[in-house]
């Protein structure tokens, strides 16, 4: 879609979309409104959130396929469906597609889409930088799983230890991949942040404080924070990772006098705000839901926006606690316990205002509550087993068990994934204006947590029983006996987490189901609080007719209800469709949005031609390379938003134009 | 084309994104020369093999070149005050002076890294050579990255096609050579004038 | 991060402000390029004359006050909106803060 350049639906005369007709770039400007073109050159926040979500939910099926296999492997004694070798490849890439290309991503898909609503803003500040933000993520993973067809794929664990991530242990370009791939997504990752961040400062809507800030875009906002401060500490360690592989040098070549723990220090330094970065947006999603399916405004507001941010601050100081095993020495490892066990204070204050949330108001049992609930419950789960790693002697026993795994997937599964699920749930209608099917989801929800703590659960026995990660096998001699031995449980294990696949198949089916369905949702099928209800189903282009002005935390909720001077209670003064009337009787005559662009994916396109170059041949990095000179020339050169001279219907109007972003 | 268009409706702030998002940028580049740095000094007295630091630092001359860079630091922010006033021909003069000051950096580290690996370090030599490349080799492309920068500005201006502000657009070049001095002024002190 | 709720009114007027104090005269960046210049040939000239126990502190001491000239003025930190002072001091310190951590693990600090 080119311009807006038209009266909006209500008022209009006539439709007029203007066409650019000159340009200052090399290329004419894309100005398909429709088929594939509007959604290859698009700078729109809402395509590219939505084009965010695809994208990690593919890159989801196809890490679920990896952790099926993992579970076909292990489900019996001296498994034979991988050799030791594909293993090592399926746990690594496992970990890699559901952290970086599943959670992250879609994270940052329902960011794209939901920050800007919910500010009262009609896109993001860089929306040419936003479009490239998406083309580098998607490039960067289908990168990173070239390496299944080139040669095997990384095999040194997600997080990629070295020296054994060096070319004498992994002899393929696994690794190479690998770190090249996930330097792509990392830029993308720096550039998201940097706009939402400038977004959320600079874009909201008059009125709206940082306090009066949904809660969810609170918590997007601290991710920011977190992705731009984390991201390079992972982008000098790639670095070092790869000029040791690509260019011979020594970084953690131990016979030189390295240091093995450096890669483990700047991992992990990046490492542990990462895992904020994927569990926040999902309490951030929890802490919409809960008040609107309790009927009741989000308790202690001002206490979850804090303890977010106080998360994100200690976050940076906990990272060695994932290295108490590796012999840091007395000191730090009393010193990094410690600061783990504070961290644990901010996400109970969390819980507690969640649950309190919910605590004496009308609870309806929709699929994004159940989702919702599910989360405190699991997520405390796995708060516990994790509480009991910051003590380190007994870390020290747990290490490198299946005792962790059960805990981080307690942690993302029961908390990044189901946050994420109840995100569908609520927001489907927003984005799609379609009802998902709640008696699907009812399934889907229950499909999925019992199948995740027949997966999960058993694996804290494993664990304390001391099956080791990343072992390609286990032995009937070494299985014990009685109720805990291995045998049972990772049947059990193996059981659930084909339990939990046709749970995420109904997801699948529902969404099918929903798309054929000609049923459109009601506007506000929630009684929903916040702004980006505050419009139609789905969204229009330019979000809100008339940039809304905020006096209240849960404006929407406030414009729908007033309190009783007498009864104290809230009653209701108008209905979402008069609020979404009265926009659209003082809407805007004239928006110029950002106009769509070609630079964003040809840049991104340059990157992994580089990267391809850097392995194979530095012949083609230097075509990347010119091409990438090319590129930023062109998106240099050419304004974001087309300016009038490039209308063949030049505005006659005269009216001040609102125009958005750069 | 109207400086409206770029500006977009009123900020929450009442400043500009572009400039925000660079000092935003520029918060986050800190982290990644801070791990090149600490990398370095984890690693200077590291030789197992090849010349250690002392023996082939040439300090006057990095002096030098230390010198040219910081002045030119100066030179930019002439361009952006002359920027500012809208006077094309100086902002066109100090940038150009400015880009080449700047090569005149880059190309005493051509001459520097060229003159270490004929006294026999190299990039594989030791974890200094490795750690030492890496560190200024990714100030010095920043530094080129820099230069295309006000090169391709000064072309642009010439054609008066610059999307946005004028002085904008310079000011936030500026920044960025800026910060990029500064990340010499520690790697200056902390690599050259400290010893192992 | 409170200042960064201003309203409309005191953004323009921050704007006019801006245009104003942008920083200095030509004169006075000169006047701050040659105390940098000073200063670097007093860090040089460490090299050259034994400073004693100062040496370390002193030149740590010459390249912040370096560093935090040709931000405050040459970037216009000093007179510029406070989220960018915010910005970018958070990530400097936040960057001082976990890497001096990183190099204790190691003990580089009681080498």
């Amino acid at each position: 879609m080119a311009i807006i350049e038209r009266e909006t639906e209500v008022t209009a005369t006539g439709i007029d979309i203007a066409t650019p007709t000159t340009t200052y770039g090399v290329l004419k400007r894309p100005v398909a409104a429709t088929g594939w073109r509007a959604w290859v050159f698009t700078v729109d926040h809402k395509k590219l959130g939505l084009m965010y979500g695809a994208t990690a939910m593919f890159f989801f099926i196809v890490g679920g396929v990896e952790a099926l296999l993992i579970r076909l492997q292990l489900a019996a004694p001296n498994g034979k469906v991988l050799n030791a070798d594909l293993y090592n490849q399926m746990f690594t890439m496992h970990a890699t597609t559901m952290v970086f290309l599943f959670v992250m991503p879609m994270a940052a898909g329902f960011a794209n889409y939901f920050i800007p609503l919910q500010i009262g803003a009609r896109d993001v500040a860089f929306p040419r930088i936003n479009a490239l933000g998406f083309w580098l993520l998607l490039f960067g993973g289908i990168f990173i799983n070239l390496s299944w067809f080139l040669g095997g794929a990384a095999d040194g664990g997600w997080f990629m230890y070295a020296p054994n991530s060096g070319p004498v242990f992994s002899p393929t370009h696994g690794i190479d991949f690998w770190a090249f791939g996930l330097q792509i997504a990392g830029v993308a990752s720096l550039t998201g942040s940097i706009n939402l961040i400038v977004t959320v400062l600079n874009m909201r809507a008059p009125g709206m404080t940082l306090m009066k800030m949904p809660i969810f875009t609170w918590m997007m906002t601290v991710v920011q924070f977190l992705l731009l401060f984390a991201v390079p500490v992972i982008t000098v360690a790639l670095f070092l990772l790869s000029f040791q592989r690509n260019f011979g040098a020594r970084f953690f070549d131990v016979a030189a006098g390295a240091d093995p723990l450096l890669w483990q220090h700047l991992f992990w330094i990046f490492g542990h705000p990462e895992v904020y970065i994927l569990v926040l947006p999902s309490f951030g999603i929890v802490s919409e839901v809960l008040p609107v399916f309790s009927r009741k405004p989000l308790f202690g507001y001002p206490f979850v926006v804090f303890s977010g941010a106080a998360i994100g601050f200690v976050g940076w100081g906990v990272w060695a606690h994932h290295m108490f095993a590796s012999g840091l020495g007395p000191v730090s490892v009393a010193v990094f316990s410690l600061t783990t066990m504070a961290i644990a204070v901010p996400t109970g204050v969390k819980i507690i205002n969640w649950t309190l949330t919910m605590w004496g108001g009308k609870l309806v049992f929709s699929t994004a509550m159940k989702f919702s609930i599910g989360l405190i419950v699991l997520f405390t789960v796995g708060g516990l087993s994790g509480v009991t790693h910051s003590v380190a002697p007994s870390d020290t026993q747990q290490t490198d068990t299946y005792y962790i795994v059960a805990h981080f997937h307690y942690v993302l599964f029961g908390g990044a994934v189901l946050g994420i699920f109840s995100g569908f749930y609520y927001w489907w209608p927003k984005m799609f204006g379609k009802m998902l099917s709640e008696r699907l989801g009812n399934w889907n929800f229950w499909l999925m947590v019992i199948g995740m703590n027949l997966t999960f659960g058993p694996m804290h026995i494993l664990g304390l029983q001391g099956q080791p990660r990343r072992m390609y096998q286990w032995t009937e001699a070494r299985a014990g006996e009685g109720l805990f031995n291995f045998a049972f449980w990772n049947l059990v294990a193996s059981i659930g987490s084909f339990v939990l696949a046709v749970g995420i198949l109904l997801f699948l089916i529902n969404v099918v189901i929903t798309a054929r369905n000609p049923t459109k949702s009601p506007l506000d099928p929630w009684n929903s609080r916040s702004l980006e209800w505050m419009t139609s189903n789905p969204p229009k282009e330019h979000n809100f007719d008339v940039i809304p002005t905020v006096h209240h935390l849960d404006e929407f909720f406030h414009r729908k209800y007033e309190e009783d001077p007498a009864t104290h209670t809230m009653r209701q003064i108008a209905t979402a469709e008069e609020v979404l009337a009265e926009q659209e009787r003082n809407a805007d005559k004239h928006i110029h949005m950002p106009s769509p662009s070609y630079w964003p994916i040809v840049l991104a396109g340059a990157v992994p031609i580089i990267t391809f170059g850097m392995i194979f041949s530095h012949l083609i990095a230097v075509v990347g390379g010119v091409i990438l000179l090319f590129a930023s020339f062109g998106w240099a050169l050419e304004p974001s938003t087309a300016p009038e001279s490039d209308f063949e219907n030049q505005a006659a109007h005269g009216t001040a134009l609102d125009k958005v972003g750069h | 084309m109207t400086d409206a268009a770029v500006h977009g409706h009123e900020s929450s702030t009442g400043i500009s994104n572009i400039k925000l998002g660079m000092w935003t940028f520029l918060g986050s580049e800190c982290l990644l020369f801070g791990g090149l740095i600490s990398t370095y000094m984890l690693y200077r007295g590291r030789v197992t093999g090849g010349p250690r630091p002392a023996q082939i630092f040439d300090i006057p001359f990095t002096s030098v070149s230390s010198f040219v860079l910081l002045m030119s630091s100066l030179t930019m922010v002439l361009a952006v005050s002359a920027a500012h006033k809208s006077e094309d021909k100086k902002t066109n003069l100090w940038l150009t002076v400015t880009a080449l000051l700047g090569a005149t950096f880059v190309g005493g580290q051509v001459y520097e890294f060229t003159a270490f690996y004929n006294e026999g370090l190299g990039f594989s030599t030791s974890l200094f050579g490795s750690s030492f490349y890496t560190l200024t080799g990714f100030h010095g492309v920043h530094v080129t990255v820099g230069i295309i920068m006000l090169m391709a500005l000064v072309g642009i201006f010439k054609r008066s096609e610059v999307p946005g502000k004028k002085a904008e657009v310079v000011e936030m070049i500026g920044l960025y050579w800026h910060f990029v001095d500064i990340v010499w002024i520690i790697i200056f002190t902390l690599v050259y004038l400290i010893p192992v | 991060m409170t200042t960064d709720t201003t309203h409309k009114a005191a953004g323009t007027e921050l704007a006019e402000n801006h245009a104003e104090t942008h920083g200095m005269s030509n004169a006075g960046y000169i006047r701050i390029a040659a105390i940098l210049a000073a200063i670097t040939a007093l860090e040089v000239s460490t090299v050259y004359i034994d400073f004693g126990p100062f040496f370390l502190p002193a030149l740590l001491i010459m390249m912040a006050v370096k560093f935090i000239m040709v931000v405050s003025y040459f970037m216009h930190l000093k007179f510029d909106n406070k989220i960018f002072s915010f910005m970018f001091y958070a990530g400097l310190i936040l960057a001082v803060g976990v890497y001096a951590a990183f190099l204790a693990t190691f003990k580089f600090f009681i080498q």
